[in-house]
């Protein structure tokens, strides 16, 4: 089954182009990074994936369910972490957690038995009842992601949830991430950093609104560093 | 069902809790209003004579007389309040996190309105309260009358704030709605003079205050608190209502939305 598949995605502000044309597919349980540099236009195709606008033409699948005719199903089976937190800060994590878990439908001990898993998976639990306020970065970007598993989805969108987090909150959140696609999760992940994709990951590369390549990490980066093939292609298409 | 009734619960609980945050807005709230009972009215009192008219049987203070008004001008800056939260969370990022729920978007907007209308309720019953406590009353039953009328009347400016949040693109833009929403509506309304007063003044803004919503809202909650219904007001009021929501709606339309514009 497909985790998530976009087809003939076109978007446009005014008369700036923001998306033309993009098509791709996420294998159920891949980890796929979406690399761009700023403004290729991957917030725009998270926008059209996660609904918060419609795209004139195209379409988006999301485990199997048209996101235009079933957008509740669909919606359902999509964990979000947005390039911003939205975190409400002074709420506590197990509120925070408790609050999406309702706009998802789940209260009560189903929710609770729900947010403890998660931030167990997240390994938060021991923060459950601090202030969002009082965590920091890495912090706050791990209660993103157990609150995005919390309605256990099946795919799972990031946009570029490692902005503004030191070295080490950077390598715990991806790491955490590929071990969730290790565990059938399919993921897509928006970057501008190329040392955020492991060689086996899958790769799209969006540049000025178009995907240039995609494929395995691996086999775009060739001979080079994934670093100089991304800076290569994406400095001759400018 | 319980999906919508558990969304409902949070929504509402999370307005209650970030308006037990902001104590201050609640002390805000209340002083606006009480400013205008306790200085304004008082200055005014002898300068305008107000005439015997429904649903006032008596001689009444312009104290009193602009008591109604005042619940109003709570439910109506409550609800531009409300779409500058609207507005600010936009910004900020969280509203994409309640418009990505597989609930439907209007009942996650309905839910939202009804939370910020519950908190103005509140509001209006402590700012009646203290006016109480300075003598200025109403009948008993009047303050359990005037539930179902400050409802409609909170529902519809709050819902009026939720169409002004969808075309506000940026924060700073919010000065300009004081200055164009707010003002006129209160002071083109009989909030704070009859209309057959300003009638006395001009025909044209007399005609201008019997088609804002506002007027209707305030007769409402006015006739309501002297337990008479208001079927005019009533119906106006429900209509504007019905207006503003279709018209949030369509403003929060994924396919019309420009909630994904960057800012």
């Amino acid at each position: 089954m497909t985790g998530l598949r976009a087809h003939d995605l076109s978007f446009a502000y005014g008369a700036k182009k923001a998306l033309e044309e993009v098509s791709f597919e996420v294998g159920a349980g891949r980890f796929c990074a979406l690399l761009g540099p700023n403004g290729a236009g991957k917030s725009t195709l998270f926008g059209l994936l996660t609904r918060l606008f419609v795209a004139p033409r195209g379409s988006i699948e999301i485990a199997g369910h048209d996101l235009a005719r079933a957008p509740r199903a669909a919606l359902a089976e999509l964990g979000i972490v947005f390039q911003q937190s939205t975190l409400d800060l002074d709420l506590t994590v197990r509120q925070n957690l408790s609050y999406f878990a309702a706009l998802h439908g789940v209260s009560g001990r189903t929710a609770a038995t729900r947010i403890d898993a998660a931030l167990d998976q997240l390994e938060m639990r021991d923060r459950a009842g601090e202030k969002a306020r009082a965590l920091n970065g890495g912090h706050r970007r791990r209660t993103e992601l157990a609150r995005a598993l919390l309605h256990d989805p099946a795919v799972l969108l990031l946009d570029e949830p490692t902005v503004g987090l030191d070295a080490a909150a950077r390598a715990s959140i991806t790491k955490h991430a590929h071990r969730l696609a290790e565990d059938g999760k399919t993921i897509l992940w928006a970057t501008h950093l190329t040392d955020e994709v492991g060689p086996g990951d899958d790769l799209i590369i969006l540049h000025r609104a178009r995907i240039l390549t995609r494929g395995k990490a691996r086999d775009i980066a060739g001979d080079m560093t994934l670093h100089e093939r991304f800076l290569t292609l994406t400095g001759a298409a400018s | 069902m319980t999906a919508y009734l558990t969304s409902f619960r949070a929504i509402v609980l999370r307005e209650a809790l970030r308006f037990i945050h902001q104590r201050e807005r609640f002390i805000a709230a209340l002083m606006r209003p009480l400013v205008w009972l306790l200085v304004f009215a008082a200055g005014f009192r002898a300068a305008l004579g107000l005439s015997i008219i429904p649903p006032y049987q008596t001689y009444i203070t312009y104290e009193t007389y602009i008591v109604p008004g005042l619940c109003g001008m709570i439910l109506l800056f409550n609800g531009m309040q409300s779409s500058l939260s609207l507005v600010y969370d936009r910004e900020m990022g969280s509203m994409k996190l309640l418009l990505t729920s597989p609930l439907p978007r209007g009942w996650l907007l309905f839910c939202k309105l009804a939370g910020s209308t519950i908190i103005s309720i509140l509001q209006v019953y402590a700012f009646l309260a203290i006016a109480a406590a300075f003598g200025i009353t109403m009948p008993g039953w009047g303050y359990v009358a005037v539930l179902p009328a400050l409802l409609v009347a909170g529902l519809m400016l709050g819902a009026l704030g939720l169409v002004l949040s969808s075309l506000i693109k940026q924060l700073e833009n919010f000065a300009g709605v004081m200055n164009f929403v707010i003002f006129p509506m209160f002071f083109l309304s009989s909030a704070l003079y009859p209309l057959w007063k300003m009638a006395e003044s001009s025909k044209l803004l007399h005609d201008i205050c019997a088609v804002n919503p506002f007027t209707h809202a305030v007769e409402l909650i006015r006739f309501a608190l002297y337990l008479q219904f208001n079927g005019a007001a009533l119906g106006w009021t429900c209509l504007a209502a019905l207006v503003f929501t279709g018209a949030a709606l369509l403003g929060y339309d994924p396919a019309r939305t420009r909630m994904g514009r960057k800012t």
